[in-house]
């Protein structure tokens, strides 16, 4: 028997993934364990391992394609002595985007419309009687579901030229199909509209043309990375708050610690994160996400960390980093960097997290603001640890000052939580001794 | 006296009339329609029908002429006027009754009687119906509808007595044939009687007032059938007037004003075809305040008078003066009436012409000249019936197929056609045109070989530089 090698589900979420690469050929025997492929999900590249033994008979799908649906067939493995000719592909299309739910197809939602016209057409009109004719129209245009857009072709060429999009437009041809006649209302009420939002972004295309450019494919990464942040900078009403945190005691206490400890290397980072940890256990209520329904409190202190990788960033997280100790954090932290930038994380390795933290430090920012990761609430933005002029008893002199700004979501977290949160984290950097209270 | 309520009444059963009523009674509303005279109008008893008989006959007469080329031959072939005439009076008649039986089908009461408006009584208007000048019933509604239609339009110099000066009307039932004619006016009327004639060996004489014939159609279209009128033996003046008629011995002494300076032709007959005026006389307007202008009924879009209620369709609220035109308007202000819901207006550039002359003239939407005056940037294709395999066969190698397209949107803007049986296949385009196609889907359709509708294609694929066959 043939065995149908299925798109893998890498998360529990995931529905769809980009087939990125085949490692072996139409033809090549495999034992199980072997690497066929490479699955590309919204963050990480994952290897498709072989369960079974056989022959790799026939690719389905191809390497570089995108939106495969999980559990669609990709490939198929060949037993022993078995042979591809003697084996029947009927298999539906993998690719998703088109998939719809076969009782929803626009062909079989017009043929109940058009049931419903021949019933109604049936009904003899009774004479003498001035029966509202408005009961006899039929309300073609109530089939939500059926998200196929009517429009005749000049219609849709108009359209394309005037860069509508057709979903904003009414139609009021034969069952709401939009004609020549809606564009030209429709251009003549005026460019205002939102429907018009593509135009922009076509001159923009045409503007673009002009100049030379190479055009790199959005990755999963690339797309999800867009829509998150746009979300988050669109619906979470950030603000910003700035301490500077002298951390002198901090890199002495580190250096300290390194020395006394054989073969550990805490960074400055680990203590950023075991502090922020901390003082998120202090104030609990910067531990939180909003949704419509209710604000979450965070039970966990889950601190996802802005890792940066090729062709974007990642946030590998360190789960309940208030209850570890900062051997155990740094080296989590080592592992999960490592992993993330050979695009190894497991999605639950990356997927959740209760706050963030994003360092910028060693390229030398000196300070910066971050884009809330939404769900959470708060995302903490590390700068530089640089030594600047201090006023210390009332004389100019060093320090080495690092500048953290902390970016809120206002519909969960107010300006004194927030302040609360950044005065603690500042005391327990600046004295790092009180992290052991 | 009777009194009657109504939700609709329709005053006239020409095309546009007894459609109106058909279509109303199948929205469920009660309706009545008055005609004066015949049903279905001048179209079915006057008209297009009664013309497309004369005119088969004409064609059976052209084809026994040629018969030497299709390998046939005959000797002494004659015809009788008579029966030709009586012929196509027949099958007025048949169509006639065929509507009157469809009205009662549908459960429209038919009156007939002359209608007029009266005071209204609120918003209900009384229509108070005569028979031979008497009183016979009075009708009350709230909607009306005019569809009176029109009649052939006189010169102040030139009027018709009927028996030497005719209008379309006598032109139909000749009880000889005359051996000359002039027909003043070259638009459908006047054009399908100079071919019709002609085809019966009568010598035509055709004068019109302006720079070409057929003035409504493309100017290729006035081009070439100037040409293949010309060479059927018909004389034609164009930018040239009547001045005046001189009856003598039977004969008609026609002083003809020319752009080369004055002439006189000597006919027998004289056809006036310059146009038609509508019927807005004794409908008791006056009790309403819908207006008159230029001899038509002044309605919007929608077929609305001035006169709340009060509406009026076809040859009675102007051009084009084509039955399909009234009819299309007739639903479209019946269905306003009952409240459906997206009706739209009727776009005159979806109403096709057709000419039933040898060759037929057809065409839909704008011509060349007028698509370039509005501003667009077209894309021209022509398609000869020399190229044409199925023309060939039938030996009908004269005329052409023209498409207009915008050149940006591939909108087809308009489309031209002179030749055999062209009239057949206009709805093609028209189809296109009302669904608004664009040349891709044109360009992809598949038409069946061999038929003469190949042109249409190849036309459509000449304005893209991908015709095939030329």
């Amino acid at each position: 028997m043939s065995i149908q090698i299925l798109m893998p589900a890498l998360s529990p979420t995931m529905t769809e993934g980009n087939l990125v690469a085949w490692l072996k050929k139409e033809g090549d025997s495999v034992v199980s364990g072997e690497v066929l492929a490479e699955i590309e999900t919204d963050k990480a590249t994952m290897e498709v391992e072989a369960v079974d033994e056989g022959v790799l008979g026939k690719i389905l799908v191809p390497s570089g394609t995108e939106g495969v649906s999980v559990n669609a067939p990709i490939a198929i493995l060949l037993e022993d002595g078995e042979d591809i000719s003697s084996i029947k592909v009927d298999i539906q299309s993998p690719i998703s985007n088109n998939s719809k739910s076969p009782q929803m197809t626009p062909e079989k939602i017009e043929a109940a419309v058009t049931e419903d016209v021949s019933t109604i057409s049936n009904v003899t009109p009774s004479n003498g009687n001035a029966t509202n004719p408005r009961n006899l129209s039929v309300p073609f245009s109530t089939n939500k579901n059926d998200d196929r857009i009517k429009a005749s072709p000049l219609a849709r060429r108009m359209a394309m030229h005037a860069g509508l999009d057709l979903a904003k437009i009414a139609g009021s041809g034969p069952n709401g199909r939009i004609i020549k006649a809606d564009i030209d209302q429709f251009l003549s009420d005026g460019q205002d509209s939102e429907a018009v939002v593509s135009k922009s972004g076509k001159e923009r295309a045409d503007t673009q043309s002009k100049i030379n450019y190479e055009a790199v494919p959005n990755s999963g990464m690339r797309k999800v990375i867009a829509s998150r942040l746009t979300e988050s900078k669109q619906s979470a009403p950030h603000f910003y708050m700035t301490v500077d945190c002298n951390i002198d005691a901090l890199k002495l206490v580190r250096k300290e610690l390194n020395e006394k400890v054989e073969g550990t290397k805490i960074s400055i980072n680990d203590l950023i994160i075991s502090a922020a940890a901390i003082a998120l256990k202090r104030v609990p209520e910067a531990n939180a996400s909003w949704t419509e329904e209710a604000t979450l409190l965070y039970k966990s202190i889950d601190i996802s960390v802005a890792v940066a990788i090729d062709g974007g960033l990642i946030t590998p997280i360190i789960k309940d980093a208030g209850a570890k100790g900062l051997q155990q954090i740094s080296s989590e932290m080592k592992d999960l960097a490592n992993r993330a930038r050979e695009g190894k994380l497991l999605p639950e390795e990356y997927q959740g997290g209760t706050f963030s933290i994003s360092n910028l430090g060693m390229y030398g920012v000196k300070e910066f603001s971050a884009v809330i990761n939404p769900p959470q609430g708060a995302i903490l933005a590390v700068g530089a640890g640089e030594e600047r002029p201090i006023i210390k008893d009332g004389a100019v002199t060093a320090a080495t000052l690092m500048s953290c700004t902390l970016s809120v979501d206002h519909r969960v977290v107010d300006g004194a939580v927030g302040a609360r949160f950044l005065s603690t984290f500042k005391g327990l950097i600046e004295d790092p001794l009180t992290m052991l209270l | 006296m009777t009194n009657s309520e109504y939700d609709l009444v329709v005053v006239g059963a020409g095309p546009g009339g007894y459609v109106a009523a058909i279509r109303a009674s199948q929205l469920g509303l009660n309706v009545a329609i008055v005609e004066r005279e015949s049903v279905g109008g001048v179209c079915l008893n006057w008209g297009c029908i009664p013309t497309k008989a004369l005119l088969r006959s004409a064609e059976v007469g052209h084809l026994l002429n040629n018969l030497k080329a299709y390998g046939f031959s005959a000797d002494n072939i004659s015809f009788d006027i008579e029966t030709i005439v009586q012929r196509s009076r027949n099958v007025a008649k048949q169509l006639s009754s065929g509507v009157s039986h469809l009205l009662k089908k549908n459960k429209v009461t038919l009156i007939m009687g002359s209608a007029s408006l009266k005071k209204k009584s609120g918003d209900e208007f009384n229509i108070e119906v005569l028979q031979e000048g008497k009183k016979y019933l009075n009708l009350k509604s709230k909607n009306v509808i005019m569809a009176t239609g029109a009649r052939a339009k006189f010169l102040p110099n030139i009027v018709p007595d009927g028996k030497s000066i005719w209008t379309y009307k006598e032109a139909m039932v000749p009880n000889t044939l005359p051996k000359s004619i002039l027909v003043i006016g070259s638009g459908a009327i006047g054009i399908e009687f100079a071919s019709f004639y002609n085809d019966l060996g009568v010598d035509i004489t055709v004068v019109e007032v302006l720079d070409r014939i057929l003035p409504a159609e493309d100017i290729d279209i006035s081009n070439f059938a100037v040409k293949s009128f010309e060479k059927q033996g018909i004389k034609i003046k164009t930018s040239s007037m009547v001045k005046s008629l001189k009856r003598s011995n039977g004969k008609i002494s026609v002083q003809i004003e020319t752009a080369a300076g004055s002439e006189e032709v000597s006919v027998e007959k004289v056809i006036l075809a310059v146009g038609i005026i509508g019927n807005t006389e004794n409908l008791g307007l006056e009790n309403t305040s819908a207006q008159v202008s230029n001899g038509q009924l002044v309605v919007d879009k929608w077929g609305a008078t001035n006169e709340p209620g009060l509406y009026a369709i076809g040859d009675l609220v102007g051009a084009p003066w084509l039955a399909h035109k009234a009819s299309h308007e007739g639903v479209i202000c019946v269905e306003r009436i009952a409240g459906v819901e997206n009706v739209h207006p009727l776009d005159p550039s979806n109403i096709p012409g057709c000419t039933y002359s040898r060759p037929q003239v057809a065409s839909v939407g704008l011509t060349q000249k007028l698509a370039e005056d509005a501003g667009y940037k077209v894309r021209v294709g022509h398609f000869p019936f020399i190229g044409n395999g199925k023309a060939i066969a039938l030996g009908e190698m004269d005329g052409f197929v023209k498409t207009v397209f915008d050149a940006t949107t591939g909108e087809l803007l308009g489309a031209h056609m002179i030749g055999a049986e062209v009239t057949e296949m206009i709805q093609g385009y028209t189809v296109a045109r009302t669904l608004e196609t664009t040349e891709k889907e044109l360009l992809n359709t598949v038409f069946p070989h061999p038929t003469l509708s190949e042109m249409m294609h190849e036309s459509v694929l000449d304005a893209f530089d991908r015709a095939i066959h030329i």
